[in-house]
């Protein structure tokens, strides 16, 4: 009694520690946690660049309904509420294309930032054509906007440092905003601050969007009250795929409880044992959680929903000790631990060996359940096995099962002679399988996205109306400091620049466009002669033209200050439109390295596209180390199918370790293949029946058919148990069987009404998958070789051999 | 005096009065939006202060309805200015920009008289402008004052003269007292 004490207390103290560690964790539910670790340095780049890229911060919004003026005066209002909340570190609408609040620094520092800035520039004969191009200007309607600044900035560096950082072409404006092409739409593009894959952060910068278009809408009175707000993005998926978890964890984790716990309690009439019976679960379930929590940091939405399987699995455990042992005899526990646990334990070990699967997976996310239910699955069968029995009163009274039981022999006797009917079953799914081998699985990412079709939609229109989605194929670079980074890009660029001159490009976007490496812009600097040269210079250059260099004192002002005060640094840009030009093209990456990223664009024309063996050899040319060109949807596909192999091949190795296992316990070849047998079979009827259904197969399905082959081993075990040894109370085993097969499909058939892609396909193949088992057991067991004895009300069942 | 005579009197005289006051900027307007669009030639000095001598151009102009408006200029300050609907680019020396003109209300209030003048269109005119309207038919001149107290610290006025449905003379003069004269020749078929 003292060692079922001290189980007790040490039961107790690693709940509290499982709690407390539970108190600490951060969940989450962003997708990207389904990526691998980082095997290549284009998946690492990819992963980055997916969770905490420019691209993963990018927001897009419509605005629909109402007028064309009315939804223009949203856009702006919108825009200007955005624009003041920190959450945002850039808002565009198409109206704000004026810089005004960068127009100082950007003039302060124009020597160093122009990329027409060079020694021939400041020659009697560069300042003449620079000069003459300026007064030519002046003359044409746009010289108005340049006017006041033709006596400080004469040669126009100005205008050439505005023209770099101003955005490539952008969609149609309508009342001077952003519109979709047939005019109908708003539409306006938000940089959050926040990483697309901080969930939290992207909630509240969707709410206070939301918010702004209230307010927006608000202020522009009647005409805007039909104006609806559109959202997709990243950010905004990541937040919706959470709530939507959220939604289905809660509810469907509820119902399915509630389910079980009703049919439970109808069995065992007995609220006391009902409660008893979720001391495993529940055991189970928070030192998953905190394992998870513990070996990854956070916790996924996705692996809570999970938990509701686990009640499946876990609550088996309490339900063979309750149903299969011999209440009221005192010695009944521990007659049971010595008969019964050595085949639980058989069947948790299997169920290990399965999701030790997905713990090696390479997918942070799939590890994660397999942590989950490796932990809990093995903490649930211990609790049951040690701090159960201790719990449980002297007498505990259940409703005795054994006639029911009973009852289900006899009907799967007389099915037994349908045996070969189980065969025929597994050889049409093996062979409806064969006949799809080639669109079994299904090769899209996008099929485990949780994102509805119309969201997709909308973010497809919305990302073609802004001309967003040219920015898949990258080139990254790295460097120690920011600066060889920006080097390296800069040399990169200038490579580039003949690809676009001979068309095998569109266009570049580039960090150091907008901040130029330090030794850029000191050659810039000492390309701007003294004062004293400047003037005489400018004597000679304006010789005929209709401008005195008197009037240009401004100018040389102006450039001897630019002399003196040196560089523009990342520091001084970073609040202005340069900086937030910066953002997401030059960073930090998770390896600790500075990263340039340069932005490509095809080539101008519907059918044109990137020549990537030109801009390879450009990079190549470039001679920079360990520049990397990156096809931002040719990865993800290439990660997928790489990551899938190897979900298929652990899976396989797991089913292999399953075999072993086997054979180990059970040492006879023909004992293993008959436990085998209905699992296999459960496993084939299942895949075949989601391919018959139209079904294409992704990893969740391969991990429910692993769950149908961990739970179902458990069946099986249980037959072999009956087949192979005395005493057995059939009709005891038999009913918890039953019994723990109806609460599996009831949890996971719950699960398999999510709308999430990973719970439905889950669900729907483990309730499917273990019912098809569990009758394939009870067909295959040799039960018509048992016959019942009378022995009592219990209706125990002894086999013949033994009553002999 | 027979009431008869009395009612032919005021009738004439009414007649008369409303003879008088017959060219308004709305029938101005109706003239001009009557006008089949058609090709001009156009010669532009521009006096600006810190140049020495004005700056001359010249080239073509077309307008087509509602409200695209080309400026052709031709020689060594080459460059050709498109306005349409609220989009305009200017190309020059292999170099296009494109400016929204909400964006540039200081750019904008320079074309939208004289493409609003061609238009016709006293409803764009106005959003913008108060305009007053001297002269008859034969020789109007129309004067623009920006509304906006920003935008009229930057053009004090601007006066568009013509003869029946023909713009033949612009004139815009900067507050800083820069100022241009555009005279329009239409081009003759």
């Amino acid at each position: 009694m003292r060692s079922r004490g001290l189980a007790v207390a040490i039961w107790l103290a690693g709940i509290t520690l499982c709690v407390f560690q539970i108190g600490e964790t951060r969940f989450v539910a962003d997708f990207s946690a389904f990526l691998p670790a980082a095997p290549t340095p284009e998946q690492q780049l990819l992963a980055d660049q997916l969770r905490a890229g420019a691209l993963s911060r990018v927001m897009l919004i419509g605005i629909d309904g109402a007028d064309a003026s009315a939804r223009a005066g949203v856009s702006r209002a919108l825009a200007g509420v955005l624009r003041a909340d920190p959450k945002f570190v850039t808002v565009n609408n198409g109206a704000n294309g004026r810089f005004e609040r960068e127009r100082e620094l950007l003039m302060n520092y124009r020597y160093v930032l122009s990329p027409a800035v060079s020694p021939d520039r400041f020659t009697v004969k560069g300042l003449r054509a620079a000069i003459g191009e300026t007064l030519e200007l002046l003359a044409s309607p746009a010289g108005l906007l340049v006017k006041s600044l033709v006596t400080r900035d004469p040669t126009g560096e100005m205008l050439a440092v505005i023209d770099r950082i101003r955005p490539a072409e952008g969609p149609r404006l309508t009342d001077g905003v952003w519109v979709a092409p047939d005019g109908k739409r708003a539409l306006l593009v938000a940089r959050t601050r926040a990483n697309g894959s901080d969930t939290d952060a992207q909630a509240l910068a969707v709410a206070a969007v939301e918010d702004a278009f209230r307010k927006a809408t608000a202020t522009e009175g009647a005409a805007a009250a039909s104006a609806r707000l559109a959202m997709t993005g990243p950010g905004v998926f990541s937040v919706r795929a959470r709530a939507m978890v959220e939604h289905d964890v809660t509810r469907l984790t509820a119902l399915s409880a509630a389910l079980v716990i009703v049919l439970l309690l109808v069995v065992y009439r007995s609220p006391l044992a009902l409660a008893l019976g979720f001391v495993p679960v529940v055991s189970g379930a928070l030192a998953g959680i905190a394992a998870v929590s513990l070996g990854f940091g956070v916790v996924h939405g996705i692996t809570l929903g999970f938990g509701t399987t686990l009640i499946g699995e876990a609550i088996d455990y309490s339900i063979y000790l309750f149903v299969q042992v011999e209440r009221g005899n005192k010695d009944s526990d521990e007659s049971w631990i010595g008969h019964f646990w050595p085949t639980i334990r058989l069947g948790v070990l299997t169920s290990i060996a399965g999701f030790s699967a997905l713990l090696f997976s390479g997918l942070p996310g799939l590890a994660q359940l397999g942590l989950y239910s490796i932990v809990g699955l093995a903490v649930a069968a211990t609790v049951t096995r040690f701090v159960l029995p201790a719990l449980l009163p002297e007498r505990l009274r259940i409703r005795d099962l054994s006639g029911l039981g009973l009852r289900i022999v006899a009907i799967a006797r007389r099915g037994a002679r349908l045996r070969t009917g189980v065969l025929v079953l597994s050889l049409a799914s093996a062979a409806v399988l064969w006949t799809h081998r080639n669109g079994l699985w299904d090769p899209e990412l996008s099929s485990l996205n949780p994102i509805t079709i119309e969201d997709r939609v909308l973010d497809g229109e919305l990302r073609a109306a802004l001309g967003a989605s040219d920015a898949r194929t990258m080139i990254a670079m790295h460097g120690a400091t920011a600066d060889e980074a920006l080097a390296a890009a800069e040399r990169v660029g200038q490579h580039l620049d003949a690809l676009i001159v001979a068309g095998k490009l569109g266009g570049y976007e580039s960090p150091a466009q907008f901040l130029p490496a330090g030794a850029t812009q000191r050659a810039r600097l000492d390309s701007l002669p003294d004062p004293q040269t400047l003037r005489t210079r400018l004597h000679a250059a304006l010789e005929g033209m209709p401008l005195r260099a008197e009037r240009l004192e401004p100018f040389v002002e102006d450039v001897s200050r630019a002399r003196s005060q040196g560089l523009v640094t990342r520091g001084q840009v970073a609040e202005s439109a340069l900086g937030i030009a910066l953002d997401g093209l030059l960073f930090v990456d998770s390896s600790g390295r500075w990263t340039a990223m340069i932005g490509l664009r095809a080539p101008a024309g519907a059918s044109a596209s990137i020549d990537a063996q030109a801009v390879r050899g450009a990079v190549a040319a470039a001679t920079v180390p360990g520049a990397l060109l990156l096809d931002l949807k040719a990865e993800v596909d290439r990660l997928y199918a790489g990551y899938f192999h190897r979900a298929l091949l652990m899976s396989a190795i797991g089913f292999a370790v399953i075999v072993l296992l086997l054979f180990a316990v059970l040492r006879e070849p023909a004992r293993v293949a008959r436990v085998m047998a209905p699992f296999v079979a459960g496993v084939i009827f299942v895949a075949g029946w989601h391919v018959l259904g139209g079904t294409r197969l992704t990893i969740f399905h391969l991990v429910g058919l692993l769950l149908v082959a961990a739970v179902g081993s458990n069946y099986s075990l249980f037959f072999d148990r009956i087949a192979t040894r005395s005493n057995a109370n059939i009709g005891a085993t038999v009913a918890s069987l039953a019994l723990a097969n109806v609460t599996t499909v009831v949890a996971f058939g719950t699960l398999a009404l999510s709308s999430i892609p990973v719970l439905k396909a889950i669900g729907s193949t483990v309730a499917l998958g273990t019912f098809a088992t569990l009758v394939f057991a009870a067909m295959l067991a040799k039960l018509g070789t048992v016959t019942l004895t009378a022995a009592g009300g219990n209706g125990t069942i002894r086999r013949r051999d033994d009553a002999t | 005096m027979m009431l008869r005579d009395w009612l032919f009197i005021v009738l004439c005289w009414s007649a008369q009065a409303s003879s008088a006051a017959d060219f308004d900027v709305d029938k101005l307007m109706d003239l001009l939006r009557g006008q089949r669009p058609e090709k001009a030639t156009f010669h532009e000095t521009k006096h600006i202060a810190i140049l020495e001598r004005p700056v001359e151009s010249s080239g073509e102009l077309d307008f087509t309805r509602p409200d695209r408006l080309e400026k052709r200029t031709f020689g060594l300050n080459a460059e050709r200015m498109v306005v349409d609907g609220e989009v305009l680019t200017i190309e020059r020396g292999g170099r296009k920009q494109t400016l929204g003109l909400r964006e540039h209300p200081q750019i904008a209030v320079l074309i939208e008289s004289i493409r609003g003048t061609l238009a016709g269109d006293r409803t764009a005119l106005e959003k913008t402008y108060t305009m007053t309207l001297e002269g008859d038919m034969q020789s109007w001149r129309l004067m623009f004052r920006p509304k906006d107290a920003a935008l009229a610290t930057l053009v004090s006025r601007i006066r568009i003269g013509g003869t029946q449905a023909q713009v033949r003379r612009v004139e815009i003069d900067e507050a800083d007292g820069d100022r241009s004269v555009m005279l329009v020749t239409p081009a003759t078929p």
